[in-house]
């Protein structure tokens, strides 16, 4: 850490402009949580006529918006578990080799986020429909856990890397397995950095609409579910109470991983 | 392999401890076995199905039956090209994407600096966790703001009115582009902190001893500014525009929720497979983006981007 003598000041201009990045970044999520208390039912007039929290207990008695939250959070949860699996054994492969094709795998990994979800979507799709499968609840996990993959796989490549590979050589001379090895040595200085990745993909999955909707079929997700609730204006109380939930449920994988990755950025 | 001799726990240990041993001496195989499973996963789903979508392209819709002919065939793509409301989608998109990902760049820019060159401490962990919620997370919750902020009872007017510039806000919205330029603020706002991250990791690279060195040399701020410290900063720029470019060219939710009727790749791409149920249409025109955005990386990877990633 540098002292803060040594920290310039700067100059009122960039303040003003990163100020104003920052703002129009988060501004609007404010008034989406604002919105879930208004007593309004049609329509968005701004400031809100008045405040409730009657929208809250109306969503709770929905079953649909229940399933569909269960299907997010199931899908989410076994995405993340292959994403963390695969994403692991990626980043031990990759990691200290250096062989023909490592570019090539590395750019696989990260092609998912990097097409547009709909080139992920649209593929999927059209192998289903090639295959002639049903869409299930396996065909959202493939899509999900595709894109996922890269999270685990940044994470945890970035603390093999930092990780001191005598310690892995220190561990087999002295006589361990190469389970024991992984056991005792490697995964200890992994776990943050795996839980870390695998919360961003709870994340990224728990809200992914773009891929789902090819992939989903007649099922809905949480967001699939949102989606659909934007073309009845009758719900809109309802629909933005959902929004916060979202945003609630995001936040707390992606700040839990931050602090788990505190050490790696250091 | 030898058979596992009498089920003891010390033979066992023994034989896995043979196992761990062979693939310590060696590694290639190792490497095998830890690539096997996430290859076949990439390749199979992944892989698998972007060839099945450009085999899907080369199919073809019975005009009279509506169904899929499963044979070779340069038809969809001839229909595609020669129709110019396709060519109208193309161009639109592509100067969408540019226009959000210049805009981008230049309002990630001072943010991706100051985090990088003046916060410290608690304040600078505030910060990067103010860029990296919005980019992880809720989506669609945030396309779904914007509808709330447009709408005509909304906060914008509310704004304009408060200030007393409601004729001004009459004559944006008589503007034939106004939801062009509604969805041109949602694109940026979704895809903002997609800039602003990469950016800032180049610029923590730039070291401090080179910008030191170029004062002491006698530079103004402002040209060390341009000739040190922007030209180390551009390949943050290119990882940056990459997300901002490619997610802009392949999103159809934004152009639905906050758009008018004028379509996007995307939408045409999810009204094609959906409602017409044109599946070698849809396939062709995301091979289009497709194309462009391999296109792009290549180009990005020579600019140094991959490192910024």
């Amino acid at each position: 850490m540098r002292s803060n003598l040594e920290t310039p000041r700067s100059p009122l201009a960039l303040k003003l402009a990163a100020g104003c990045s920052l703002l129009f970044l988060h501004v609007p999520l404010c008034i989406i949580i604002l919105y879930a208390f208004t007593t309004e039912e049609a329509a968005f007039t701004f400031p809100p006529p008045g405040l409730t929290t009657q929208w809250f207990s109306q969503l709770a008695s929905r079953g649909d918006f229940w399933e569909s939250l269960w299907l997010s959070v199931a899908v989410a949860t076994t995405a993340t578990l292959v994403a963390m699996i695969l994403g692991t054994l990626l980043s031990l492969a990759l990691y200290r080799s250096n062989f023909f094709g490592r570019d090539a795998i590395s750019l696989l990994v990260i092609l998912p986020i990097a097409l547009p979800g709909i080139v992920t979507g649209i593929a999927l799709r059209s192998a289903i429909s090639l295959t002639g499968a049903q869409f299930t609840f396996w065909t959202i996990v493939i899509g999900h856990a595709t894109f996922c993959i890269v999270t685990v796989y940044n994470n945890v490549i970035a603390r093999l890397r930092r990780t001191a590979h005598s310690q892995v050589e220190a561990s087999m001379d002295l006589g361990a397995s190469t389970w024991q090895t992984f056991r005792y040595i490697i995964l200890p200085n992994i776990a943050t950095a795996l839980l870390a990745g695998g919360m961003l993909a709870f994340a990224l999955s728990f809200d992914e609409v773009i891929v789902t909707t090819f992939t989903a079929g007649q099922q809905r997700t949480l967001p699939i579910w949102i989606f659909d609730q934007l073309t009845r204006p009758r719900d809109r109380p309802v629909t933005n109470v959902a929004a916060v939930f979202v945003i609630a449920v995001t936040f707390i994988p992606i700040l839990l991983s931050y602090r788990l990755t505190a050490s790696t950025r250091e | 392999m030898t058979a596992v001799p009498a089920p003891t726990a010390p033979a066992a240990t023994s034989f896995l401890k043979r196992v761990g041993r062979y693939f310590y001496q060696h590694p290639n195989q190792a490497l095998v076995l830890l690539l096997l499973l996430p290859m076949l996963w990439l390749l199979v789903f992944y892989v698998g199905s972007l060839s099945a979508l450009l085999a899907q392209s080369f199919f073809s819709l019975d005009d009279f039956t509506g169904r899929i002919v499963r044979q070779f065939t340069l038809r969809t793509y001839q229909g595609m090209f020669s129709d110019p409301s396709n060519l109208d989608i193309f161009v639109r998109t592509l100067s969408m994407a540019a226009a959000v990902t210049v805009t981008s760049a230049v309002l990630a820019f001072p943010l991706a600096y100051y985090m990088a060159r003046y916060a410290r401490g608690r304040l600078r962990g505030i910060l990067y966790l103010a860029v990296l919620l919005p980019l992880w997370s809720s989506y669609l919750v945030r396309v779904y703001t914007w509808k709330i902020i447009l709408a005509q009872e909304g906060i914008i007017t509310w704004f304009f009115n408060t200030l007393g510039l409601g004729g001004v806000l009459d004559w944006i919205l008589s503007l034939p582009s106004f939801s062009l330029l509604g969805m041109f603020f949602v694109f940026v706002y979704i895809w903002l902190p997609y800039m602003i991250l990469p950016i800032n990791a180049a610029l923590e690279r730039v070291p401090k001893s080179l910008v030191e060195a170029s004062s002491d040399l006698g530079a103004r701020p402002g040209y060390t500014f341009r000739r040190v410290i922007l030209p180390l900063a551009f390949p943050g720029v290119v990882a940056g525009s990459i997300f901002t470019f490619s997610l802009t060219l392949g999103d159809y939710i934004i152009p639905r929720v906050v758009g008018d009727s004028s379509y996007f790749v995307g939408m045409a791409v999810y009204a094609q497979q959906g409602t017409s149920g044109n599946i070698p249409l849809a396939a062709a025109l995301t091979v289009v983006p497709i194309i462009i955005m391999i296109g792009y990386l290549l180009v990005a990877r020579r600019l140094g981007a991959f490192d910024a990633l």
